[in-house]
């Protein structure tokens, strides 16, 4: 199967759905790919559950991602869900595998909005069942209505600490403690660019006060040390932090009893398509990381090749919406579906809201920054790539021994070799390899690879007998 | 206690499934994800490490970290995207 479109668009979240529907709504012949079964993201999921979960008060997130479904559906685009990406070419040429099998697909521009994954900095324990990302216990709680713990704690940094906490309160838990990164004052400095979104800074406010009003313990400006098991209960050690940011000594941590433990430090823009593709890069911390330098009409350094959300920079779900809308009119402008006057009038106001609504995003972002000493915290004996168990002195002991880069760190080591492909430990090795590189541009980022995910291959080949192997002619002699 | 995880309790009948897990049948219920019924029966180990035999469960939940590889029908699947069938065969910890 090989058929051609106008318009590719890599990830159904909000952005990708929105630059789809604004790129159809002008006649342009649009294909969306997901590796989820349906659209929405990770930040408007749609519930999967049983029926008996249907009865159940809807979450106002829940409402959005429904509009948007349905826009969806009753429009032009062709969408083709539950398919992994697994080889982008240049040109565009796109290769998944799904519920059909092999599929391949030509595209003449190509948009990415690929999303987010989530950081979380290693600690002792971190690997242990029970221990998940905050991002996990958000779809958790709304995909799936299941708590990740009757008691969990819940830590790291942002505001999706304070979602799931109220989250698990919702859903008929109690967390056993909130632990943040940042201190009051953090966020109340960032206040300001709140009030830009006053419904945001109410839907905050009201996860703060059903903490407060169960009277969960919150330790501010503290982090977790380490997690281990004891009989059923993990039993998690939070330490707090000092002014400069470094941990406190040893004999001043407090131990907390739990059945889980939530834990994140942040989203990085899922950067590996345009990193693929050889799009230009830059390096920008507040951000999130690593993102692809585009214009002010969503294109990348790639003639064709079109970025737009959270994979351009971590700005939150209404941005990308806005962000995936003026990427759709542009393609549409480009080949020809909109006069010049219309598109400049409809990308003015875009940016224009754009540039409010991203502001406050930003300033979660910037929430959302781990303090970069909790790098140097880590253990040695600590795993820090957990698909091939590479600790963090392996990943020391390379740079000790010369390694000058993160590609060497990984052909020496394994660390980031494994299925996940660097997804989880990719930021924090680039974060210990920093401090002896001279920084994390002269650093960079792993080179991107095919196939893009793991991928069995048979569904690659598919079913075949011995017989169905074609026999070449035997050369000459 | 693990079945308290569930935030609905209104359960509907036709939704109730047998799976297999390990040898084992377990109950669950179709539309969950693997991981989530097997989180709901207090099965949090999917896996273990290839170098440390460590063992792992449900961590990103979003078909990125692949910590929640299972078998699943003789296929390696990841329990978080695969939603649950009736009379569904799943391999925790040993990849064949």
């Amino acid at each position: 199967m090989n058929s051609r479109v106008e318009l590719a668009v890599l990830g159904a979240g909000p952005a990708g759905v929105a630059a789809a529907l604004a790129a159809s709504e002008c006649n342009v012949n649009v294909l969306i790919l997901d590796r989820s079964a349906s659209a929405g993201g990770q930040v408007y999921r749609r519930p999967t559950g049983p029926l008996g979960m249907q009865q159940l008060e809807k979450w106002p997130d829940e409402v959005k991602g429904e509009r948007l479904r349905e826009q969806l559906r009753s429009s032009a685009v062709s969408c083709r869900f539950g398919r992994a990406v697994w080889s982008v070419e240049r040109g565009f040429r796109i290769d998944a595998v799904g519920p059909e099998g092999v599929e391949t697909w030509e595209a003449e521009r190509l948009l990415v909005a690929s999303g987010t994954t989530e950081r979380v900095i290693p600690f002792p324990g971190w690997t242990l069942p029970g221990v998940m990302g905050l991002a996990a216990a958000t779809a958790l709680l709304k995909s799936q209505r299941v708590l990740p713990g009757q008691r969990p704690v819940v830590a790291g940094s942002g505001p999706l600490l304070w979602a799931v906490a109220s989250g698990i309160i919702a859903g008929g838990g109690m967390p056993a403690a909130v632990i943040d990164l940042a201190d009051t004052r953090r966020w109340v400095s960032s206040l300001p660019a709140l009030f830009s979104r006053p419904t945001d800074l109410l839907k905050g406010l009201g996860w703060m006060h059903s903490i407060r009003r169960k009277q969960v313990p919150v330790i501010s400006s503290a982090a977790v040390r380490k997690v281990w098991r004891e009989g059923t209960s993990l039993v998690v050690e939070v330490v707090e932090r000092n002014r400069d940011g470094t941990l406190r000594g040893d004999g001043q941590e407090r131990r907390l009893s739990a059945d889980a433990l939530c834990i994140g430090h942040g989203l990085l823009p899922a950067t590996e398509v345009t990193r693929l593709l050889g799009a230009d890069h830059v390096f920008d911390a507040q951000a999130g990381g690593w993102k692809p330098v585009i214009d002010d009409q969503q294109r990348t350094s790639i003639p064709g090749l079109f970025a737009a959300g959270d994979c351009t920079g971590i700005t939150g779900a209404e941005a990308a919406q806005l962000e995936g809308r003026l990427a759709g009119l542009t393609v549409a402008h480009e080949t020809g579906r909109i006069t010049d006057k219309l598109y400049r009038m409809k990308a003015q106001s875009l940016r224009r809201h754009t540039l409010r609504v991203s502001r406050a995003g930003a300033s979660m972002a910037a929430l959302m920054m781990p303090a970069e000493s909790l790098i140097d915290d880590i253990p040695g004996d600590t795993v820090v790539c957990r698909c091939e168990d590479v600790t963090c002195a392996e990943v020391q002991a390379a740079l000790a021994a010369g390694a000058m880069g993160l590609n060497q760190i990984k052909s020496w080591t394994r660390c980031g070799m494994g299925p996940c492909q660097g997804r989880v430990c990719g930021d924090t090795v680039a974060a210990i390899a920093s401090r002896h590189l001279g920084g994390r541009t002269a650093v960079g980022a792993w080179s991107s690879r095919v196939p893009l995910v793991p991928l069995p291959m048979g569904d690659l080949v598919g079913a075949f007998a011995y017989h169905d192997i074609a026999i070449p002619k035997a050369a000459p002699l | 206690m693990w079945m308290n995880l569930r935030m609905h309790r209104g359960l509907v009948e036709e939704d109730e499934v047998v799976i297999d897990v390990d040898g084992h049948t377990v109950s669950a219920r179709r539309g969950d994800s693997v991981a989530v019924a097997l989180l709901t029966v207090g099965i949090s180990t999917l896996r273990h490490s290839p170098r440390l035999g460590a063992p792992r469960g449900i961590f990103c939940f979003m078909g990125s970290c692949q910590e929640c590889l299972v078998v699943i029908n003789g296929k390696r699947r990841l329990a978080c995207e695969v939603l649950i069938e009736a009379g569904m065969s799943v391999r925790t910890t040993e990849l064949p």
